[in-house]
């Protein structure tokens, strides 16, 4: 039982860097983007490739999971911001699946529907993190977390943080105001992809083992889920979403009634928190995070498009 | 994923998969409706749509089976599925109307993102309720009439293509003229042009909107009734269908019914060609339309028949 709660507090923390990269896409820059798990499994899948194939260690592969998913998020980034907010969920939404085709049906690097097997522990000064000690992982997952953390509180108050959420409230008025618009837009893509792609490095060495399976477009949703239930505009409440979420779609196994409830259940949970959220409460559990600069935000005020 | 170089095709092996892709092309477009009826009036994209579709799909096939019982195929088979059609498209349209009120009309004054998430919220809570339901296997409606193909030169039609073409152009047809011409349809595009102003001239809105989610959803039951014939159903069918149909109403222009019909059969006719003649793989089908949808909005953001709007400041 105890193994089971590190498994699900693992997995929240590595969610919650996916979420966090999709909070600073959609709660701070407002593109719905619908592609975390793509850049997810770029990520995994680059660390498999890196780790099996050419014998890199996994923190010579974390970067270039990072970097890869970064250059993936650009080449979606910039041809569609220059469409609207609704063109761009199904981009990015064709992009998941594209995704997820190629590394069904490249076999030769990727393994197909099979994916890849015995992927190597990552070690460590001579120690060997090993996912089935859960401890050492769970370590390593909570110290990426609290830097992911650091680096993006700093990055919400930062020049970039601040254009961005301009870009969500106003775009014609952020660009007249002389921001470059299209700049922080493809940066905020690129820095959300690469956090993703380090969760899926993560995530494969946790594992050992990555196939496509693992990165529908279920697991997107859940990231927005995430994202949506803390509180957009809000890292804290990402982490806090990613841990909720998680215990919600473990809760079937958590409880041993997992041949009660029906293997849906998680999925149907994740629709009723959208609709109920948007409905009820549109900013979330925790709300968004008050920007410590500048005048009071009106964040209770809903304007009429 | 080695792309084969272009294969001589013959007249008549041309024709074929014109053919195969106007009605694949057909059933596209009516799907294609709904999103662009949605998207006239609200400015926004019903992700949910493909489910309702999904839906439609269901509820029309538990329909016919119940209304065939065993009886063989003959008049009484066809005109039980042109029942159970009705009745799904009746079913489905209150669907979309209980949609509508319960998860979109609260959020007409939220901001642009609010909506869409709602429908994403929907549309999975849709498809994951039916495979709850209904279970995950691919279920197919049998053929109400026999479906041996005719062969004209060459080229094979069945009668479900052509079924598929009259019914796709009659409705398109007869939903151009109830737009244009009608009261409601006058409505409708009353409403689609400013919602305040219309309110002020004594539209009522609200219906009006119902409505459009009722007309937009009877049709996708339609095309998923008409799927289901050729290709199967099951719960995660609505999310592909469904984005192929949006992109055909993007390609021909989003909240343009024409622009709907013309995207859509071009996008069935060039996906057809892709596999057929180009030899783009079968796997890799389905990416087509992304292609397709990220090079019309690069190149004419607005669609083939659309307008260009300039953002008012």
């Amino acid at each position: 039982m105890l193994n089971f709660f590190l498994l699900i507090i693992i997995y929240s923390g590595i969610y919650s860097l996916m979420a966090m990269g999709q909070n600073l896409i959609t709660g701070y820059g407002g593109m719905l983007s619908l592609c975390q798990a793509g850049f997810y499994a770029i990520g995994a899948y680059t660390t498999a490739i890196l780790t099996t194939q050419l014998g890199w260690s996994f923190w010579a592969t974390l970067p270039a999971a990072a970097l890869l998913a970064a250059v993936f998020g650009i080449l979606i980034g910039l041809p569609t911001l220059r469409l609207k907010g609704d063109y761009l969920a199904i981009a990015t939404l064709g992009f998941g699946e594209i995704v997820r085709n190629v590394l069904n049906n490249w076999d030769k690097l990727t393994g197909g529907p099979m994916g890849i097997q015995r992927i190597p522990m990552p070690k460590i000064f001579g120690f060997t993190i090993n996912p089935y000690h859960k401890i050492a992982f769970l370590i390593m997952v909570i110290i990426m977390v609290a830097v992911a953390y650091f680096l993006f509180e700093r990055l919400g108050r930062s020049r970039m943080g601040r254009a961005l959420e301009a870009i969500q409230e106003d775009e014609i008025a952020a660009r007249s105001a002389g921001i470059n618009v299209t700049k922080y837009s493809v940066w905020a893509f690129a820095i959300g992809a690469s956090v993703a792609g380090i969760a899926g490095s993560l995530q494969a060495a946790f594992s050992l083992s990555v196939s496509p399976g693992s990165y529908t477009f279920m697991v997107s949703i859940m990231v927005l889920c995430m994202v949506v239930l803390g509180g957009m505009g809000n890292f804290k409440a990402s982490i806090i979403g990613a841990f909720i979420i998680q215990f919600i779609s473990y809760f079937p196994q958590l409880t041993g009634l997992s041949s009660v409830i029906p293997p849906q259940f998680k999925q149907v949970m994740f629709g009723l928190i959208l609709v109920i959220m948007m409905i009820w409460r549109p900013q979330g559990l925790l709300g968004r995070d008050v920007s410590k600069i500048g005048s009071v935000r009106k964040d209770s005020v809903q304007e009429a498009d | 994923m080695i792309i084969r170089s272009p294969i001589v095709v013959s007249l008549s092996e041309f024709f074929q998969h014109l053919m195969n892709g106007l009605t694949l092309g057909g059933i596209y477009a009516l799907i294609a409706l709904g999103y662009t009826m949605v998207y006239g009036i609200l400015k926004f994209i019903n992700f949910a749509h493909g489910d309702i579709m999904m839906v439609g799909a269901y509820i029309g096939l538990f329909t016919f089976t119940f209304l065939r019982g065993n009886a063989p195929l003959g008049a009484w088979t066809f005109i039980a599925f042109l029942l159970a059609m009705i009745v799904s498209m009746v079913a489905t349209g209150i669907l979309g109307m209980i949609v509508e009120k319960v998860a979109y009309r609260p959020l007409r004054r939220a901001s642009r993102l609010a909506p869409l998430l709602s429908a994403i919220g929907v549309s999975f809570i849709l498809s994951n309720s039916a495979a709850w339901l209904w279970g995950t296997q691919s279920r197919k409606l049998d053929y109400p009439f026999n479906n041996a193909p005719y062969n004209i030169k060459g080229v094979v039609i069945t009668p479900h293509q052509i079924m598929i073409l009259v019914m796709s152009l009659t409705v398109m047809i007869c939903l151009k003229l109830f737009v244009d011409n009608s009261r409601s349809g006058k409505a409708m595009r009353a409403t689609s042009l400013d919602q305040d102003t219309a309110r002020l001239m004594g539209i009522n809105v609200d219906k009006v909107i119902g409505m459009t989610f009722a007309i937009g959803s009877a049709l996708a039951a339609c095309g998923g009734m008409l799927i289901a014939l050729d290709y199967k159903c099951y719960p995660s069918m609505g999310m592909m269908l469904g984005l192929k149909a949006f992109v055909a109403a993007v390609v021909g222009g989003i909240g343009n019914i024409g622009g709907a019909m013309l995207g859509g059969i071009l996008l069935g006719v060039l996906e057809t060609f892709g596999v057929a003649v180009f030899g783009i793989p079968e796997a890799m089908k389905d990416t087509i339309s992304f292609v397709i949808l990220i090079i019309v909005l690069l190149v004419k953001p607005e669609g083939l028949l659309g307008k260009a709007t300039r953002e008012k400041v």
